[in-house]
């Protein structure tokens, strides 16, 4: 069995991709930098990233797919899952193993990789469309509307579109406080990433999100009362049903969500 | 300004919109522009929260005032009830939502309100308000706005250029059940303004045909709602209605709403301690099939069986009904077809229809797909070696016979919620 290790990146996983093909064979299985390599290894290669040789590759794959499913593809990396890996190597080297003219390998999903690749992408999307629905923004003193935020995946880079073209007049800051790093955006322009030097100086806290009420902006403690109020009102007690709001809102979002929170001491 | 006082205001007036039950924000994709604030999605639309009643909170949904000087016996805002009463200042509401809208806490605005005076002086208050909120205030996000039965076609029409959604309530699906609760009204009233906004659409489309910047007129089209168990009315009558309304090129959803008992006793109304919500389930089932499975009204409910299963969701009734259309050849059959097989659904039928062009596929591969095979196994047949080994993919619907099959398929949380249900309908003999 041979088996390549790669430092966990996307440009590495394409570069091993083209070693594949250089060194005309096909590894078993891809390891991530760190893996135990496997007992009954033969040989183990270690994949250096080539930015070159995976822009190759990926615009191979451009010429081979739709559009969609080199989306679907990208979307599919921002998991951050460790079992993406070996799928996603393996369904890029069927890619460009078909022959020329055979039918898209792309939309059999009786094949275990197309489908597991696929269904991983869905899981992304489907966390991109929960941090559009329980995005809480607060407003601080000086305009800047704060969320924070901790996905299980990373899927900042899919959201920041929607809340430049939806706020397009306010400044905003999307913080993930699981990875450490946020999309600012001015009021104009495009987002940008950003990262805090030091993360204890910041103003607001990364446990439940909450901007420290020296800056809080002030009518803020009112707007979200009213928000409480309005979210415990519009419940009709007669048909209670906890299991599908957990369903659908599960808890581990809540500690970010404003009607989720307890009201603040002094307000 | 927002003050303390709001607070208090918003609650009554929360709890009297509430069971109003369209809450999606959907059927329009609209950019955000430079200048105002907000966009509009399109596709499945955004829930920002779920209530603790499970259900899905995407718009600001509020009454500019819950007093009325109807006396209809089904709600919660009639004339005679005793509650308290409201109203908010146009600033107010405007304020809320605009300050609501930019923390994402909302999709938009769902606006609606009890009768005051006449219909015209109403309607005039609300369309002014989402005036306000285009024009003035810059709002670009979604708005969902109550057309008030007997306003005139003016104010509606002024209304639907700023509004993405209207929507009117038939509320109670045959009109001598109607009569009978709310003798102020009758199915004309609701039907009349339903038809000056499909006229607008359609007048709205051939301009847009002619002239591509002209205004959009209600692009996300019509809604309204029934009340499931406050009368007698049986699920054909309502879905026939349903069935009837999606004919009509404007209406996009119907919502069924399960009756609570919100007024203090009215003999014309039964009692009931719990909203028969396995019931309103299952017509929600029955309105996908309609919509997204290619049924037919008089294949879900007919003369025979005028009520749905509670037991049983209604695809699985119809197969029960229907052993002669099975086993489904998984491989062959037709897309329509595999969207009958209980078990698969939209999703796994798309699945389904791509892969079966590189092999064929088996039971394990269905399975991997999501494929419910607990339920769709008695039904289909797919290229399976192992069938020899495996008893149960060769035992389908036609050697078991439905009635036998029939509680296999049924789990015993299911029946015992059914159960509950079906005690409580014993009260409803007037």
């Amino acid at each position: 069995m041979i088996s390549y290790t790669f430092d966990n990146t996307l440009d590495g996983l394409l570069t091993a991709v083209f070693e594949a093909f250089a060194l005309h064979e096909q590894p078993e299985q891809l390891l991530s930098a760190g893996d135990q390599i496997p007992l009954f290894c033969d040989r183990n290669y270690q994949v250096v990233t080539d930015e070159e040789k995976a822009g190759r590759v990926w615009k191979g794959l451009e010429k081979r797919l739709p559009k969609e499913v080199i989306r679907m593809l990208y979307v599919s990396w921002l998991s951050e899952l460790p079992e993406l890996n070996n799928a996603l190597f393996h369904y890029i080297c069927k890619v460009f193993r078909q022959p020329e003219g055979a039918p898209g390998i792309e939309r059999n999903f009786a094949d275990p990789d197309v489908l597991a690749v696929t269904n991983i992408a869905r899981k992304v999307l489907h966390e991109q469309l929960r941090m559009k629905q329980f995005i809480r923004f607060q407003k601080a003193k000086d305009g800047t509307y704060l969320a924070v935020v901790a996905p299980d995946h990373n899927v900042l880079p899919l959201i920041t579109d929607h809340f430049r073209d939806r706020f397009n007049d306010q400044p905003w800051l999307i913080y993930d406080a699981k990875r450490h790093y946020g999309y600012y955006y001015e009021g104009s322009g495009v987002p940008a990433r950003i990262t805090f030097a030091d993360e204890s100086a910041i103003t607001f806290s990364l446990s439940d999100g909450r901007l420290d009420d020296d800056v809080l902006s002030s009518e803020d403690h009112l707007l979200q009362e009213l928000w409480r109020t309005y979210f415990k009102a519009i419940c009709i007690r007669e048909r209670m049903n906890p299991r599908k709001q957990l369903n659908d809102m599960p808890r581990r979002y809540w500690k970010y969500i404003t009607e989720k929170q307890e009201p603040r001491r002094n307000s | 300004m927002l003050s303390d006082l709001t607070l208090e205001k918003l609650r009554i007036l929360t709890e009297s919109a509430k069971y109003d039950v369209s809450c999606s924000s959907s059927g329009t994709v609209r950019k955000g522009k430079q200048g105002m604030v907000g966009n509009t999605v399109g596709g499945i639309g955004i829930c920002h929260s779920f209530a603790d009643d499970g259900r899905c909170i995407s718009l600001l949904k509020i009454m500019l005032t819950n007093y009325c000087m109807y006396d209809c016996a089904y709600c919660v805002n009639r004339r005679s009830n005793d509650i308290k009463r409201a109203t908010l200042s146009v600033s107010e509401l405007e304020e809320i939502t605009i300050e609501f809208y930019r923390r994402n806490y909302i999709e938009g605005l769902f606006l609606s309100s009890g009768v005051v005076r006449n219909p015209d002086y109403t309607m005039e208050r609300l369309t002014a308000i989402v005036r306000d909120l285009r024009l003035v205030h810059r709002f670009n996000g979604y708005i969902h706005l109550k057309a008030i039965p007997g306003a005139s076609q003016e104010l509606l029409s002024e209304a639907g250029r700023y509004a993405d959604r209207m929507s009117v309530n038939i509320e109670i699906p045959r009109e001598e059940s109607l009569k009978l609760l709310a003798p102020e009204k009758d199915h004309r009233s609701v039907f009349q303004p339903m038809k000056l906004i499909q006229q607008g659409v359609i007048e709205n489309k051939e301009d847009r045909q002619r002239y591509r910047h002209a205004p959009r007129f209600v692009p996300a089209g019509q809604s309204t709602q029934m009340i499931v168990g406050a009368t007698k009315d049986s699920d054909r009558d309502i879905l026939t209605m349903s069935s009837m309304l999606y004919n009509q090129p404007s209406m996009r959803r119907v919502y069924y709403s399960g009756y609570v008992s919100v007024n203090t006793f009215d003999s014309r109304l039964p009692v009931l301690k719990q909203p028969p919500l396995v019931r309103e389930n299952r017509l929600y089932q029955a309105d996908w099939l309609l919509r997204f499975y290619h049924f037919k009204v008089e294949e879900i409910v007919d003369d025979m069986h005028p009520n749905l299963d509670l037991d049983i969701d209604p695809k699985l009734s119809w197969a029960l009904r229907h052993p002669e259309a099975f086993p489904v050849d998984i491989n062959t059959a037709d897309y329509e077809m595999l969207l009958r097989v209980p078990g698969i659904g939209n999703k796994s039928a798309w699945l389904i229809a791509n892969s079966r062009r590189f092999n064929r596929l088996t039971s394990f591969d269905l399975k991997k797909m999501g494929v419910v095979m607990k339920k769709a196994k008695y039904f289909i047949t797919c290229h399976e070696l192992a069938s020899a080994f495996d008893q149960t993919s060769v035992i389908g619907i036609n050697e078991l016979r439905p009635e036998r099959l029939r509680p296999l398929l049924i789990t015993n949380e299911q029946k015992k919620l059914a159960e509950a249900e079906k005690q409580l309908s014993f009260d409803f003999e007037p």
